[in-house]
């Protein structure tokens, strides 16, 4: 040390006898500001309930959409779809009959005519309108998205909807270039049958509609049975923007109305997104017919993390990755391969991060894990967890509900069940270690928050631990190195690979699966593929 | 050596920027962003009377709060002046607090902002500062030196500093906009907090380069800050829980507005936990921000917004 420091270690001082630092004023003394600062301080600083307050119009009642216009089922049948986050009937919607589906395709088949020989341009304008009204309708669509299935309104309205515009606004700008991607010479398939899952409603209702519109075909599309709303508002949207009737049909219903559609004979093409199970099923009743197939199947993504990862957001990544839409996420993120020597340090930040977690009602604009989609998928997910704490570690976790056996566990606890009142479906984030790599819950779906660690040593280890699955869809690697990036990338057996980040979606970038996952691409000019034929075709 | 990717950090931030705060949440969450204001006066032209009407601002930052709001607001934490201003500053803030002085005397020092001067320099403006009444020091690290990768001189002024500074607080801006990287940001966070004390404080900017604070920056930071107090691995610690040797973190410059501030309090609630929500551990270097605050607190009471002329400037 230097000396002259220590002359000036004692300063003068001119107002106080003994120098202290001025201490902030902490106690209720004089003023109620004070005093709501001391609560401040102290009970910290809790968000207040921040629930979205736009009100949502749903009709009682809703029929199909054929021909342009709603129409009541053939037979009458209607069927309630439920808010999952409070067990209410949000609305009844029609179960589609074998009639109502041939009602629907004789009704595409009919306007497919007029609608091919229609400039690509002007079809360009009407995808074009769809997607400024779902803009214009976003935040009414996002909620009741949020109602109808139980996900976030923070990822209805910031990821959903936006993206689901996006998508119609990408393939308006296609429409009048497929020559310049098919060089020419190409025809649209005909009417095309697409049946969507009940993760991303809305969305997956875009990324099927879009392309085909864009080609050319005309469409009956059968949402999921639990989350048939926004699908039956985006019917209300394409009467506004005078969509030709019969180009865009919608018919409602369960798995019963969705064979119908797969097995009606005047059906040249069948897009399906859900489970591999059920993809299975359509791929043998489709052998042997006329119909084109593309399959968006089932997942269980892997992600890779290297020691040399940059940790803090490798750990952000893999919280985006699984707990996204309550693991209700075909490419989740559902098996972390850790590098061994970081493996407690992962898990230490893992843990820390998921306390942090909001979860509750999903029209809380703070919510960040919100309500499961269904009763038979709490079920499901109950029935991994008690297999997973067999067969592996659980740190925290566990199915919420009533009627369903209360598997607990620590962490982040819903809202609805700390008010008492235990109504809805819930699901505690998940996390699994020392799971082994022939473990259910490290090769099954489960399609919830449940994230199953396991560790490696060395990259071929973990290039090989991650294409050691029936699936395909989707991995995540996470390293510092550039060169790690490109070898481990080029190896993985998916569709899609992100590198140092997760679930980024682009209408331009394709996205499809490998194996089991399904197979057919969806958006980019890959996308429009399966919407065309060319040559002899 | 950890490293930082920019990519899921910028993702986070801009999670944790769409919050929803409101109601008695955003009156809490502002009152308490007022309470950790560092107000700031950091210009060649700064008087002593300048200074002098900082203070009483300071020290009442609204002196129609009981009328208008029904509450006495508390004052800043601090204020953050320039080392020529101290004497005035410790001499108002005693005639605007005779009850017992609050407000802290914040001054800037090492050859703020560039510390482009020779150590002994740097390390008299500390020594002068302090015995002139300063209860916190803001220094600047040595920029050329730790963009060379001489990181033990960098470490080794730091410590120096730290004692010129004798009992004031010292708190270490990085300048990031001058570090442009987060890796570069999160080593020279490493580097400050590995060399000051508990209670003293790492700060992102002067105020003199843009870009100055930002929530991409404070987030690293405030990852280092957590990972040197080596939180639990479960909740996040409470406020008032002990706490074995906490840093502080004080982003400033380009911090305007309420709702700004209060995504910078979503940032440290849910990265340090509720134990940094106090002015002992984070602070704001602003000026603007304070009259913002007060216009939001007003709105929330009445459900009307004022005109900033209805609000006194400093």
């Amino acid at each position: 040390m230097p000396k002259s420091h220590n002359t000036l270690r004692k300063p003068k001082r001119e107002y106080s006898s003994s120098r202290r630092i001025p201490a902030f004023p902490r106690t209720p003394s004089r003023s109620a500001a004070i005093a709501d600062l001391a609560a401040a301080f102290g009970g910290a600083w809790e968000y207040a309930p921040a629930p979205e307050t736009v009100k949502v119009a749903i009709a009682p009642r809703y029929g199909h959409f054929i021909g342009g216009q709603f129409v009541e089922p053939g037979e009458g049948a209607h069927f309630p779809t439920v808010n999952p986050a409070n067990e209410a009937v949000l609305a009844e919607v029609a179960q589609g009959s074998e009639a109502d589906v041939d009602h629907a395709v004789r009704a595409a088949r009919a306007a497919l005519p007029a609608w091919q020989a229609l400039p690509a341009t002007e079809r360009a304008k009407y995808i074009f309108r769809i997607s400024r009204r779902i803009q214009e309708r976003a935040r009414e669509l996002a909620v009741l998205e949020t109602m109808d299935g139980g996900k976030p309104i923070r990822e209805s309205r910031d990821v959903d909807i936006p993206l689901a515009a996006a998508h119609f606004f990408y393939h308006a700008g296609w429409a009048d270039k497929l020559d310049w991607v098919f060089g020419g010479g190409h025809r649209p398939v005909g009417v095309c049958g697409q049946i969507i899952p009940w993760n991303f409603p809305l969305l997956m209702a875009a990324w099927k509609l879009a392309p085909a519109l864009a080609c050319g075909n005309t469409v009956v599309l059968k949402p999921a049975e639990t989350t048939p709303l926004t699908a039956l508002r985006l019917a209300e949207i394409l009467h506004e923007v005078e969509l030709p009737p019969g180009v865009v049909n919608i018919v409602t219903g369960d798995g019963r109305t969705g064979a119908a559609l797969v097995n009606h004979p005047g059906v040249d093409k069948i897009a399906f997104t859900g489970s591999t199970e059920v993809g299975k099923r359509i791929a043998r009743a489709a052998a042997g017919t006329a119909k084109r197939l593309t399959l968006e199947l089932g997942g269980k993504s892997p992600h890779i993390i290297f020691e040399d990862a940059s940790l803090d957001q490798a750990v952000e990544g893999i919280i985006q990755g699984i707990y996204f839409n309550q693991g209700h996420v075909c490419c989740a993120g559902s098996r972390l391969l850790v590098q061994e020597g970081i493996h407690d340090e992962v898990v230490k930040r893992l843990k820390r991060r998921l306390a942090t977690l909001r979860v509750g009602d999903p029209l809380d604009k703070n919510t960040d894990v919100g309500a499961i989609n269904s009763r038979a998928q709490a079920e499901t997910i109950r029935r991994y967890l008690d297999i997973g704490s067999r067969e592996a570690e659980c740190h925290v976790g566990g199915v919420l509900g009533q009627g369903l056996s209360t598997w607990k566990g620590e962490g982040p606890m819903p809202s609805a069940a700390t008010n008492g009142s235990l109504k809805g479906f819930w699901c505690r984030p998940c996390l699994f270690t020392g799971v082994q790599p022939s473990a259910a819950i490290a090769r099954e779906e489960i399609f919830g928050p449940v994230l199953a660690v396991t560790t490696f040593r060395t990259p071929e280890e973990a290039i090989q631990r991650a294409n050691n699955t029936p699936y395909g869809l989707a991995a995540g690697v996470w390293t510092d190195k550039g060169s790690k990036v490109f070898e481990v990338a080029a190896r993985l057996k998916a569709g899609v690979i992100w590198c140092n980040t997760y679930n980024m979606f682009d209408p331009a970038a394709p996205f499809g699966g490998y194996k089991e996952s399904g197979f057919g691409r969806e958006g980019g000019r890959q996308g429009l593929r399966a919407y065309v034929r060319t040559g002899g075709e | 050596m950890p490293t930082v990717d920019p990519v899921m950090v910028q993702r986070r931030c801009a999670i944790l920027g769409t919050r929803s705060i409101k109601k008695q949440a955003k009156v809490a969450g502002l009152t308490l962003a007022l309470a950790m204001i560092d107000l700031t006066t950091l210009e060649g032209k700064d008087s002593p009377g300048k200074v002098r009407s900082l203070c009483r601002k300071a020290a009442r930052p609204f002196e129609r709060d009981q009328d208008v709001l029904g509450v006495r607001l508390p004052p800043v934490a601090a204020v953050c002046v320039y080392p020529s201003m101290i004497k005035p500053v410790v001499d108002e803030l005693h005639r605007a607090q005779p009850e017992g002085r609050t407000v802290r005397v914040a001054s800037v020092a090492t050859g703020f902002p560039s510390g482009q001067y020779p150590l002994a320099v740097r390390l008299r403006d500390v020594q002068m500062a302090v015995r002139d009444g300063a209860d916190e020091i803001d220094m600047v690290i040595n920029r050329g030196a730790f963009l060379a990768g001489r990181y033990d001189e960098v470490a080794r002024e730091i410590r120096e500093t730290v004692q010129a500074c004798g009992e004031a607080h010292l708190k270490v801006i990085l300048e990031t906009g001058e570090l442009e990287t987060l890796d570069n940001v999160r080593r020279a966070s490493d580097l400050a907090i590995e060399n000051i004390r508990p209670g003293d404080f790492i700060k992102t900017s002067t105020g003199k380069v843009t870009p100055a604070a930002t929530l991409p920056v404070t987030l690293v930071m405030l990852e280092a800050i957590r990972d040197a107090c080596g939180g639990p691995s479960g909740p996040l610690p409470a406020a008032h829980s002990p706490l074995p040797s906490p840093i502080g973190m004080k982003p400033a410059g380009g911090i305007r507005t309420a709702k700004t501030a209060l995504q910078y309090l979503v940032l440290v609630k849910e990265t340090l936990g509720d134990a940094w929500l106090t002015p002992e551990l984070f602070r704001f270097g602003a000026s603007s921000l304070l009259n913002d605050i007060l216009r939001q607190l007003v709105k929330e009471k009445s459900g009307v917004y004022q005109s900033f002329d209805d609000f006194a400037e400093a």
